[in-house]
């Protein structure tokens, strides 16, 4: 399968001929070659996968291939970083929603960024995301995917500020950058913690349940926990830091500064669920040797989806409700992990989790890209200047219902198949944990409806421009294919492909719980309908404690400030200062003073260089008499 | 021993000859037709020479010992080739506005007969063969700088390094002499077992290195070279900077590797204080220039001194990195000459203050010469920067940690002043800046090349370990 390689390359050779040609290129030249490029991805990487899934059995169990590796760097005796190509259950998963998802964002910017200026740059931005993202999933051991796991995080940044010249944007996609950049410090001491005890890099000796391996890193203990929790804490908090978990999740609702397909592309459906692939990948290390860490892992991702939840109930920008709504569902992606075992049933956790992420990304990109649709017709991220648009636009309309249905977990879309299986899996696991999440999916119903009432139901707006109109057809068509996969995803037997211990599991539906999670969604759908469908009719006002709890949720829970004040306050002013101060005064005073005992010794010694041939011809003998009477008298 | 032995061993030699001889007579029988073809010519034939350079050979010796091979001379001569050739594409222009229109034959005869010098300079075994080369490498030259007839500067320039170079080659006939007479041979293999701690014989050693320290510019046997690169014609100071200063430190190298091993500790202790004078004083100087050819010839004159910092090591790492050096420094050097030359033949502007504004008018040439001095300042990544780290450690690996602060001290001066000409160049504000201008395609190519180098030979790994294969050490 070594044609696995153009995946990777394709997307690369675009980005460097649209970002070389860039302005000689006219629009629609770039547009149709990145998107060309990408359908020939997808093509690769579906039949990659078909081939994949259909021939790589041994034994009940799917096997490992790689298909391409050389290495690259070697650094002593054992230890060597290599590039190459791993495909396995969840890189091949991950190569079909990449590339879809991918595919889908690349037509329907055909349409949303018509005469943008910086088409072609935008295009050649999306190659390099879409290279940056396949390499990563496809990385063979830990180093290289490091390396693209900072590829991808510079592709956001670029593409984040892409309207570089709104302020907004630019301060947006540093704050991105630098927090994820932060959290992926961390990620290289646990790689470098990791790679020091077991000699390696490489995930198939990580992850082969090779007790040998760990031994050293099992046996040395820093500050009460062993090298080895330390460094899978350590990678996990990278992971956390580029899947927004709290608290380092303050980046993303502001990443929406965004064109919004890239949102859809990189803040919903792929790079955001990085985090989730790497502790995946490292599943049979985080289960078998650091039970705890998964245990952290677990709380971490319940407490986020809750908190995220709850910030997305009373947010305006409809691209916020989406983004804190992208945190809490890789919450219930990190909870099922967490919760998860390695081998038969006990693994549910793993698949339901592989399992929402597949449908998340098909139901959160078709949410985006409706979302998208209806800023393009409406000019406005702001709920209240929306309101009645069913009539104007029905595809859009149809596609979002549809996406909001999935979200909320009603069947049979595919939402409700993996949301059961991840409330099942944390039920088996603790029933106040399973409790607090099944609460949770009821918050997701509510937000998602509230969002989806105020902008098609409701009142009409007055609209300033003109009436709202349905998008064009490349903008249509996208979120018809992706209603098209989130109404028949669910049916797909995940658990013949991806699985924890790689052998088939068969997904069967825990109908208490599937029936308590549907009356729950539809109670809060019907709560969010009351409210929010006929806006004259409001319900009693809140109390005043609710009110306040209210005030703290629109300002999310005032984390941003508590990082301002950190950072500003403490770090630039407290430790900051200092160092500027030696630096102006000691380092720069010693340079300062060179610069000034230079320039003064210059003009002494200038006139050394009189012109005069006669002094030079002494200068010279006198030069050679000193040297020999160095030699010779000292 | 077969004539072919000894072709092999000199085959440089006697292919730069028949070149020479070639053009010569091309000159005689061409007339005024076939001088606008001379360039093309030259470079056609000079470009045949450097590949038939190129095929390797068994080290060895001819004629009893007075000339020898050793395959790294292959590799400098090389160099020195690469670094005429630069220049060659880049002489269209000399010949241009002062009425020297019918010597070209005589320009490119001159300088090939001054490379043929260094040749016998690099391969001699014997004194007498070393002189005959020396006084080769500068009685030409001596023409060339005042090849401007026209020009007063030019003469004078001629006249001063003329008077200067007969002086020093009279103090290092000297030493050769005394070395005759306390040794009894001229041959190296027989001096260099034969020297020995006798005051007399270091005396004699101490006169000769002089005279090479003149050709290097070393401080203070540099005072010529500030006036000379100032009055001689562009090219040809190009030529001095470049090639007759890289071909002097390889001789330099050889021979004291070479020839005086006995003296090792006498000449690291002489290199160290000459390394600490000449990287300090031809900063101090280059300070304070405003022409841009006096400006570059101080800056030779410190790089001279980051050059020994590498023969000081004595080691094969040392002479591979000098080696390396050089090649960097020769693409570094002629990119900022290419420069100097194409706005000098359209504007004879050449003082730093005239290249204010250069950005707006010639975005290219503005961004080849900002390369060249970040390369010569050594800025990272530039080739500049590899050659300077590598120089370093090579003089770090054999202790000499004092004076590797001190030149790196010198390198932050050195940036502020080649980092002012880049500020000229792109912030300086300018009512009358130099023209947009097209220099001729020769030059053009010679420009490409250069940046190519300065931004890829740090890149490319192997070149070091080339070098390395063939290189000696103490």
């Amino acid at each position: 399968m070594e044609y696995t390689l153009l995946i990777l390359l394709l997307p690369l050779a675009s980005f460097v001929l649209l970002g070389l040609l860039s302005n000689r290129l006219n629009h629609k030249t770039s547009g149709v070659v990145g998107t060309g490029v990408l359908l020939l991805v997808t093509l690769l990487s579906f039949y990659a996968a078909w081939n994949y899934f259909t021939t790589q059995k041994a034994g009940g169990v799917f096997q490992s291939l790689l298909p391409f590796n050389i290495p690259w760097l070697g650094m002593g005796p054992q230890l060597h970083i290599d590039l190459g190509i791993l495909l396995d259950p969840i890189s091949v998963m991950m190569l079909v929603v990449i590339s879809t998802v991918s595919l889908m964002v690349h037509i329907y910017s055909l349409g949303y960024m018509k005469g943008e200026k910086g088409f072609q740059r935008y295009y050649a931005f999306l190659s390099l995301f879409t290279f940056s993202m396949m390499g990563l999933v496809l990385s063979t051991n830990i180093f290289q995917m490091y390396i693209f796991w900072e590829l991808v995080g510079v592709s956001s940044y670029l593409l984040i500020g892409f309207y570089y010249t709104k302020p907004e944007a630019v301060a947006a996609s540093k704050k991105a950058f630098i927090v994820t950049r932060f959290a992926d410090m961390f990620f290289l001491i646990g790689i470098l913690v990791l790679s020091y005890y077991t000699q390696t890099f490489d995930f198939g000796a990580l992850t082969s349940g090779n007790t040998a391996l760990f031994q050293q890193a099992l046996s040395i203990t820093f500050m009460g926990a062993s090298a080895l929790v330390w460094a899978m804490a350590l990678i996990f908090i990278g992971a956390a830091g580029k899947s927004a978990m709290f608290p380092l999740h303050i980046w993303l609702p502001d990443a929406m500064e965004g064109p919004t397909p890239v949102s859809a592309l990189i803040h919903a459906a792929t790079m955001v669920v990085a985090g989730v692939y790497l502790v995946a990948r490292l599943f049979p290390v985080y289960v078998v040797f650091t039970p705890e860490v998964l245990e952290g892992i677990a709380y971490v991702g319940a407490f986020t989806s809750m908190f995220a939840a709850v910030i997305a109930m009373v947010q305006t920008d409809i691209k916020r409700v989406l983004a804190f709504s992208t945190i809490s569902q890789i919450g219930f992606m990190m909870v099922a992990l967490g919760v998860s075992k390695f081998e038969g049933h006990g693994g549910l956790g793993y698949m339901a989790s592989m399992f929402h992420l597949f449908t998340h990304a098909m139901f959160k990109a078709l949410l985006f890209l409706g979302a998208g649709s209806v800023i393009h017709a409406v000019h406005s991220n702001e709920m209240s200047k929306m309101g009645g648009l069913r009539k104007h636009m029905p595809v859009t309309h149809w596609t979002f219902l549809i996406a909001c249905l999935a979200i909320a977990g009603i069947p049979p879309f595919s939402g409700f198949f993996s949301k059961d299986e991840i409330l099942a899996a944390t039920y088996q696991y603790n029933t106040g944990l399973g409790i607090w999440m099944t609460f949770v999916a009821g918050l997701t119903a509510f937000y998602i409806f509230r969002l989806y009432f105020s902008i098609f139901w409701g009142k009409e707006n007055r609209y300033e421009h003109h009436t709202p109109h349905e998008s064009p057809r490349t903008m249509t068509f996208p979120l018809i294919f992706l209603a098209a996969v989130t109404l028949l995803g669910g049916f797909i037997p995940f658990g013949n492909f991806v699985t924890a211990d790689r052998s088939e599991y068969t997904i069967h539906i825990d109908w208490l719980i599937a029936v308590i999670s549907i009356v729950v969604a539809v109670e809060a759908i019907f709560i969010a309908g009351m409210r929010y469908q006929y806006p004259g009719r409001r319900l009693k006002k809140m109390p005043s404690l609710l009110q306040g709890f209210n005030r703290a949720a629109q300002h999310r829970f005032y984390v941003d400030e508590i990082y301002l004040f950190v950072t500003k306050k403490i770090l630039f002013n407290g430790i900051s200062r200092a160092f500027a101060w030696f630096d102006r005064h000691v380092v720069d005073g010693f340079i300062n003073g060179l610069a000034s005992v230079t320039g003064w010794v210059s003009v002494k010694i200038r006139g050394l260089q009189s012109g005069e041939i006669q002094w030079y011809a002494f200068v010279f003998l006198l030069g050679t008499l000193l040297i020999t009477a160095l030699f010779l008298f000292i | 021993m077969s004539y072919f032995t000894i072709f092999s061993t000199m085959r440089s030699e006697v292919s730069l000859l028949t070149i020479i001889l070639f053009l010569l007579v091309y000159d005689l029988i061409a007339g005024k037709k076939g001088e606008s073809y001379f360039q093309p010519v030259a470079i056609l034939l000079f470009t045949l020479h450097t590949i038939f350079n190129l095929f390797p050979a068994e080290a060895g010796e001819a004629f009893g010992g007075m000339v020898q091979y050793h395959p790294v001379m292959t590799i400098i001569k090389t160099i020195l080739n690469v670094g005429t050739l630069i220049i060659f594409l880049q002489s269209k222009y000399i010949f241009d506005g002062n009425r020297m229109k019918h010597q070209r034959g005589e320009y490119y005869f001159l300088t090939l007969s001054t490379l043929l010098g260094m040749y016998l300079m690099i391969s001699s075994g014997h004194f007498l063969l070393f002189f005959i080369g020396l006084e080769m490498a500068s009685i030409p030259l001596g023409t060339l700088v005042a090849f401007n007839k026209k020009s007063k500067m030019s003469a004078e320039a001629g006249a001063k390094f003329i008077l200067l170079s007969a002086f020093s080659s009279g103090i290092l006939l000297f030493g050769i002499s005394y070395l005759y007479g306390v040794t009894g041979s001229l041959y190296f293999s027989d001096v260099s077992v034969l020297l020995s701690n006798n005051p007399l014989q270091i005396m004699a050693f101490l006169f000769f290195l002089s005279g090479l320290f003149f050709k290097v510019s070393f401080v203070p046997f540099h005072l010529w070279t500030a006036d000379v690169y100032e009055g001689a014609p562009t090219n040809v100071t190009s030529y001095l900077s470049v090639v007759s200063k890289s071909s002097a430190a390889f001789v330099l190298m050889i021979l004291l590797f070479k020839l005086f091993g006995n003296y090792l500790y006498e000449w690291q202790t002489l290199l160290f204080w000459i390394i600490i004078v000449t990287i300090t004083v031809g900063n101090l100087f280059a300070l304070r220039q405003q022409n841009v050819k006096r400006f570059l010839a101080f800056s030779s004159i410190s790089q001279a001194g980051y050059i020994a910092l590498g023969i000081i090591s004595g080691s094969t790492l040392g002479m591979t990195t000098v080696i390396y050096y050089i090649f960097v420094y020769l693409f570094s050097n002629l990119a900022a000459f290419g420069v100097i030359t194409a706005i000098e033949s359209r504007t004879r502007k050449i003082n730093i203050s005239d290249y204010k504004g250069l950005y707006h008018t010639n975005p290219k040439l503005s961004f080849v010469m900002m390369l060249a001095m970040f390369s010569l300042a050594g800025i990272a990544p530039f080739a500049g920067f590899m050659s300077k780290f590598f120089i370093f450690s090579a003089a770090a690996q054999q202790g000499y940690y004092l004076l590797v602060i001190i030149a790196v001290v010198n390198t932050i001066v050195s940036l502020y002043y080649y980092l002012m000409v880049v500020k000229a160049m792109f912030i300086d504000q300018n009512d009358h800046p130099v023209p947009a201008l097209r220099t001729d395609a020769w030059n053009r190519a010679s420009l490409v090349i250069c940046t190519a180098a300065i931004i890829f030979v740090g890149l490319l790994g192997f070149l070091l370990d080339v070098i390395e294969k063939q290189s000696f050490g103490m």
